[in-house]
């Protein structure tokens, strides 16, 4: 194949204070290739990204775009540059309209014409099959169609380059077929295509070229048809790849006459999940299944009382509690990893000394701080069991790499010596090293007694942890697996023959 | 979450306009219950004019104001720089070389001048703007006393034909006791006024400028990544409240004609207040301009009713406070129960908004 | 010792403006920290300062406090401290003749009244979730008159031999009440913060009052506390700045103090949007206040003219810790740094060091 470069990056290296986030990197990307980049987390692909759109500035090497040299300092040059970018993270503003999200910050014009911006954005909102209205306040769509529009928006810039940074996370699988029938069409134009995920099957469906990054270091750029999975993985890794195979289930001796840990009867929540039965015995592993807004986050909360409860039974050990909020779950010994990491779990701004500390002060009391000593004990005693990489106990948690936060907020958890554990998506956005890290403490804590709910967008990691799983759909149980029936494809099954309504959400 | 495949046609109203709709409305229930308690004074166009006549500074500034809310920060300079312009206008118009084509210039460059600087300040160097707009609040006062301390009558005779210059509407008025027909009269602010309120209104609606605001206010990471240069469009917020706290100094000036050291003391609070029952949010990105002059209006119809009931003028500071807590709790209850989804408060049943009402209006378009 | 200094960083910010101060009162006189004994009790610059910001202390700490766990800021702090201390008046007066225990009582009375207020202002933030600074912004509007109500007329007279001397000395004691009440008070707080976990709490709920609440802590109940302690504050600074006037104007004490509170809390190296918090920083920012206000007295600049020094110096220390401001020092510092560098090498070092500093320039 022979196509023109028209972005050349050479020698990128980019630093922050303490990191060598880049160092000296060499991106190349052609006319009408959708190009893989790929890496764990901390390796770089973001920042390389924001020095590409001029997010941040870079402080060595040389970025050419068409044989033109570069340098962004904001990314509306970039934008005007033909560079169009969809964050991970929905960079779109809730109080405009869909409309006016898609064309703000492109138009020269010093007047808005409404009529005609509605009119051109519900063709393409219809080209796109995107199931939502121009006049709409953009805080009124769900997660999904905000990230389709985002998508949208880059689309219709008619650009040169399209930077898609993990734009998969929060669609379902409908919706990535869309968008990836979308992608083959702009490469078709001759669109650059940047891609960045997590799935790595996604990797192998789409790109032509990838390049890993690991450590701020370039690994190497590489045919994708030249490459199996397993080879990307270890060069995205170095080499723990065994590790990931060495997992051994835990398999509970459950007799039916055993009380169990934890037992919901009719449990609901205000954030509108159907009435659901739970139950976990001593030292099980069980999980939720099911796609993205099928119920299996809002489940796990309902058991937590992390959204206002409206219903149902609980017992502990046979015993009926009552467990209204958080506080009542956590002196039940229940704990909580949250799925959104930065928003419901770390305290950015505080150490991770007292990141660690905080759920077991909160059970000891509010007049009964420990003391400082105390406090370092145990933030010291975690860091080395979970192997937290942070400079000292007293650094700031925001200045560590997503996976040793998400070590940091687990240790909070075991700090407390919990008797259920809910895990709702440990391993998202961390890189694969700490994934398998987290799957086999999930293990060991089962085999010291621990019950533990494991919820992941990855059934493969479920199926390898889980002995049980509960598959969900449209906000309802409409299955259960367990022993041999556990695979992927009979997972897959229960989710497409459950349930009444064809699944789009 | 909704689910995503109903599709729905209309668009629920945005929270800008709920907003300004409640304030709207409350006004004119509130306008009509006081002709009706007091007819011989509500019922006369005069008095509704006056509102106008004798406010204009503060419906400027609350214009100002509201953008700068919107935009997410906040300007507590205003009250200060226009009894500045007050002062400074006075002193030139009664020195030698006074005329009033200069005095307007002064009153702009001093508004500009100011809005520059705090702009300057929390645009480019990212400092708090409550700390800078208070640090420009006491330059003002401090500038204001420097200048001159004792009050300053304009004599100057072209001002102050200017001053008493009104505008009569001779085909709208009422008849006094004898049966007189007393025609309406507008001052020159009045029509300042309704001029800045349809140039800023339609520069924030079809501007892109205007939008740019919103954006900034509604997530100002989100507009820097959608390509918006937030930094120049803050700074042109305080560039424009700067600029009506000028505007609304002279036309103070033209009200009352005279320097004080006492002008616009405390407007700033009347300000955001009348901004807040306008339905400007405090957090940005929501507000409708509109509603700047019906928060301000509905803080002095408050206010005039108190005195033509009789009550004592005390309490009148009492009832803002009141007026304000029912406009702050209102406007709480409103925004979450539109946003009950993602806080998660459960409402029983009977309290829930239906699909129909949500729907309700045509959005913006 | 490095490790000391880090965990003291962020008063470098309010210490050297104060030094900065002492510097120019030095140069304007020598005779800055002469310490005069007058009927039995010390007087001269630095008593003047503990004395004249009491108030000013006792609130920034409330303040802080606040700002932290609300992020936004109570303006009606003035107000709220008007209306405590127009109760305390009104006790006093009614109760003929005035004995300590009167005084306690009366004092104890405006806590409860300073309590209602903060519980006020605290619902609205907590419960509507509206902006404290909205919020705060009612008894702004209203609470002055309400304070006139309770004092039936202008002004009321505070003519009590303890009053008095709550306001200035008690006969030998050498300092005067206000400096001791407000130290009492500090320790309180100090006590407060060793026993309880209202700092863990607090910036908790300022930095993610969402993970706050799924660890086990009320965001609401915390932010409510911070107002109730806040209502504290109010009345404890009501009754000292009453006892130091000796009646009680309703329309001008302590008139705009929230704005000096305000920017005590930004000038100890608070952010006024919540988080981490340090109380010994508004404690130092708000004697510097005080400090630069009587400063600005001493060095004769006209009264007229004061605020505008006031504001110049408040925009330079606000411009120079502002974080573009640091950043673009940083870079000069490093800059600054490798040139002297280049300086100390052979040349054809100096040549390449220069190029790599140009290089980070573009």
């Amino acid at each position: 194949m022979l196509s023109e470069t028209i972005l050349e990056m050479k020698d990128i290296s980019k630093s922050f204070p303490g990191v060598k986030a880049l160092d000296s990197v060499d991106f190349k990307l052609r006319k009408g290739e959708i190009h893989a980049l790929m890496g764990e987390n901390g390796a770089g692909k973001s920042t390389l990204i924001k020095v590409i759109t001029g997010v941040y500035g870079k402080d060595a090497g040389l970025i050419t775009l068409q044989g033109e040299s570069i340098h962004f300092k904001a990314p509306e040059e970039a934008q005007n540059k033909g560079i169009g970018t969809v964050y991970q993270e929905i960079m779109l503003c809730p109080n405009l309209t869909v409309a006016e999200n898609m064309f703000i910050g492109r138009s020269h014009s010093l007047v808005v014409n409404w009529k005609q911006m509605n009119e051109k954005a519900a063709q393409l909102l219809d080209s796109l099959g995107i199931p939502a209205s121009p006049v709409q306040e953009l805080t009124s769509c769900s997660l999904a169609v905000q990230q389709m529009i985002a998508i949208a928006r880059a689309v219709d810039m008619d650009c040169k380059i399209l930077i898609l940074d993990e734009p998969t996370s929060s669609l379902d699988e409908d919706e990535v077929h869309k968008l990836f029938k979308l992608m083959r069409e702009l490469k078709a134009r001759g669109v650059g295509i940047i891609f960045i995920t997590h799935f790595l099957e996604q990797v192998f469906e789409i790109s032509d070229r990838i390049t890993v990054l690991r450590n701020g270091k370039l690994v190497g750029e590489y045919e994708t048809t030249s490459l199996s999975q397993i080879e990307l993985i270890s060069k995205m890794l170095g080499n723990v790849l065994e590790d990931i195979t060495k997992i051994q289930k835990h398999e509970p001796i459950v007799s039916d006459t055993s009380i169990p840990v934890f037992e919901g009867i009719g449990l609901s929540s205000a954030a509108g999940v159907r009435p659901f039965n739970f139950v976990i015995q001593r030292g099980e592993v069980n999980g939720f299944a099911g796609l993205l807004g099928s119920g299996r986050s809002e489940s796990a909360r309902a058991i937590f009382a992390a959204d206002k409860v409206t219903g149902g039974e609980v017992r502990m050990k046979g015993k009926s509690v009552k467990i209204k909020t958080p506080l009542h779950a956590i002196k039940q010994g229940i704990g909580y990893l949250p799925e959104d990491r930065k928003g419901d779990g770390i305290i950015d701004d505080l150490s991770v000394r007292d990141n660690i500390i905080l759920t077991l002060q909160v059970m000891k009391g509010f007049f009964k701080p420990f003391s400082l000593k105390q406090a370092e004990t145990f933030a010291e005693e975690y860091i080395k069991k979970l192997n937290i990489k942070t400079p000292t106990p007293d650094t700031p948690i925001k200045s560590l790499s997503g996976g040793n936060q998400q070590k940091v907020i687990l240790a909070r958890w075991l700090l407390t010596n919990p008797e259920f554990l809910i895990l709702d998506e440990p391993t998202r956005g961390i890189d694969v090293g700490t994934k398998v890290e987290i799957q086999k403490l999930v293990i060991k804590l089962a085999n010291n007694g621990m019950s533990l709910t494991f919820i992941s967008s990855e059934i493969d990691e479920m199926i390898r942890t889980c002995s049980r799983l509960i598959v969900m759909k449209d906000r309802e149980i409409v299955g259960e697996l367990k022993g041999t029936e556990l695979t992927e494809t009979e997972v897959m099954n229960v989710i497409a023959q459950g349930g009444k309504n064809p699944c789009l959400n | 979450m909704a689910s995503v495949n109903v599709f729905k046609p209309k668009a629920r109203l945005s929270n800008s306009n709920i907003l300004f709709l409640i304030a709207a409305v409350i006004f004119v229930v509130m306008y009509l219950f006081a002709i009706i308690s007091f007819p011989n004074s509500f019922m006369q166009f005069q008095t509704f004019f006056d509102l106008f006549n004798l406010n204009a500074p503060l419906i400027i500034m609350t214009l100002g104001l509201c953008i700068v809310m919107i935009g997410g920060g906040i300007d507590i300079s205003i009250g200060a720089v226009c009894g500045l312009v007050t002062m400074a206008c006075a002193v030139f118009l009664e020195s030698k070389m006074g005329s009033i084509g200069g005095a307007v210039l002064v009153a702009l460059g001093i508004g500009v001048a100011f809005g520059i600087l705090q702009g300057y300040l929390i645009a480019y160097l990212e400092i708090q703007p409550f700390i800078i707009t208070l640090s420009g609040l006491f330059l003002a006062q401090g500038l204001l006393t420097t200048l001159h301390k004792d009050p300053i009558n304009v004599t100057m005779p072209a001002f102050v034909g200017l001053r008493d210059f009104d505008i009569v509407i001779a085909w709208l008025g009422t008849r006094n006791r004898l049966g007189v027909f007393i025609p309406s009269e507008i001052k020159l602010g009045t029509v300042i006024v309704v001029v800045l309120l349809v140039i800023l209104a339609s520069l924030m609606k079809w501007s892109r400028f205007g939008r740019n605001v919103y954006a900034v206010g509604g997530n100002s990471h989100s507009a820097m990544m959608l390509g918006i240069n937030v930094k120049r469009t803050i700074f042109i917020t305080y560039v424009l409240s700067g600029l009506t706290a000028g505007i609304a100094g002279f036309v103070y000036i033209m009200t009352t004609g005279a320097g004080n050291v006492g002008n616009a003391a405390g407007a700033e609070m009347k300000a955001i207040a009348s901004a807040i029952i306008g339905g400007t949010l405090l957090n940005g990105g929501v507000g409708n301009l509109l509603g700047a002059p019906i928060g301000t209006l509905t803080l002095l119809v408050i206010n005039e009713l108190i005195r033509a009931a009789g009550v004592q003028s005390n309490f009148q500071a009492m009832v803002s406070g009141l007026l304000l807590y029912f406009f702050i709790v209102l406007q709480s209850v409103i925004m979450s129960l539109r946003d009950r989804r993602r806080f998660g408060i459960a409402l029983p049943p009977w309290l829930r908004l239906s699909g129909k009402e949500q729907t309700v209006g045509q959005g913006e378009s | 010792m490095p490790k000391l200094i880090k965990h003291f960083s962020h008063l470098v910010l309010p210490v050297s403006v104060m030094t900065l101060l002492i510097i120019i009162n030095l140069i304007k006189g020598a005779d800055y920290f002469r310490i005069t004994m007058v009927n039995g009790a010390f007087y001269g610059n630095i008593p003047n300062i503990l004395f004249g910001a009491s108030e000013l202390v006792i609130l920034s700490i409330g303040m802080t406090l606040v700002t932290a766990a609300s992020r936004g800021q109570d303006i009606s702090i003035g107000v709220s401290a008007t209306i405590t201390s127009a109760v305390f008046v009104q006790y006093v007066l009614q109760a003929g003749e005035v004995t300590l225990l009167t005084i306690v009582v009366g004092f104890l009375l405006s806590c409860v009244i300073g309590l209602l207020l903060g519980a006020f202002n605290g619902t609205l933030v907590s419960v509507f979730k509206v902006q404290p600074m909205v919020a705060s912004l009612i008894l702004f509007t209203g609470g002055r008159s309400i304070a006139f109500m309770i004092d039936g007329k202008l002004s009321p007279i505070l003519a009590n031999d303890i009053s008095n001397q709550i306001g200035t000395v008690i006969p030998g004691v050498p300092i005067q009440t206000p400096i001791i009440l407000t130290v009492v008070f500090i320790a309180l707080v100090a006590v407060l913060f060793k026993t309880t976990n209202l700092r863990l709490y607090v910036e908790t709920v300022g930095i993610n009052p969402n993970a706050a609440r799924l660890n086990g802590i009320n965001p609401k109940k915390i932010i409510f506390l911070t107002f109730l302690i806040m209502g504290i504050c109010t009345a404890v600074a009501g009754f000292i700045a009453v006892n130091k006037a000796g009646r009680h104007d309703s329309v001008n004490l302590l008139k705009l103090i929230m704005m000096d509170a305000i920017l005590a809390v930004a000038i100890g190296g608070n952010s006024l949007i919540g988080g981490k918090f340090s109380i010994t920083g508004a404690i130092i920012g708000a004697y510097t206040i005080e400090m630069l206000n009587r400063t600005l007295l001493r060095l004769e600049i006209e009264p007229a003219t004061i605020k505008v020094f006031k504001a110049v110096f408040i925009i330079i220390l606000m411009v120079l810790s502002s974080p573009v401001v640091r950043v673009f020092m940083k870079k000069a510092l490093d800059r600054f740094r490798s040139w002297r560098l280049s300086i100390s090498q052979p040349k054809e070092n100096a040549l390449s060091t220069t190029n790599i500093a140009e290089k980070k320039e573009e």
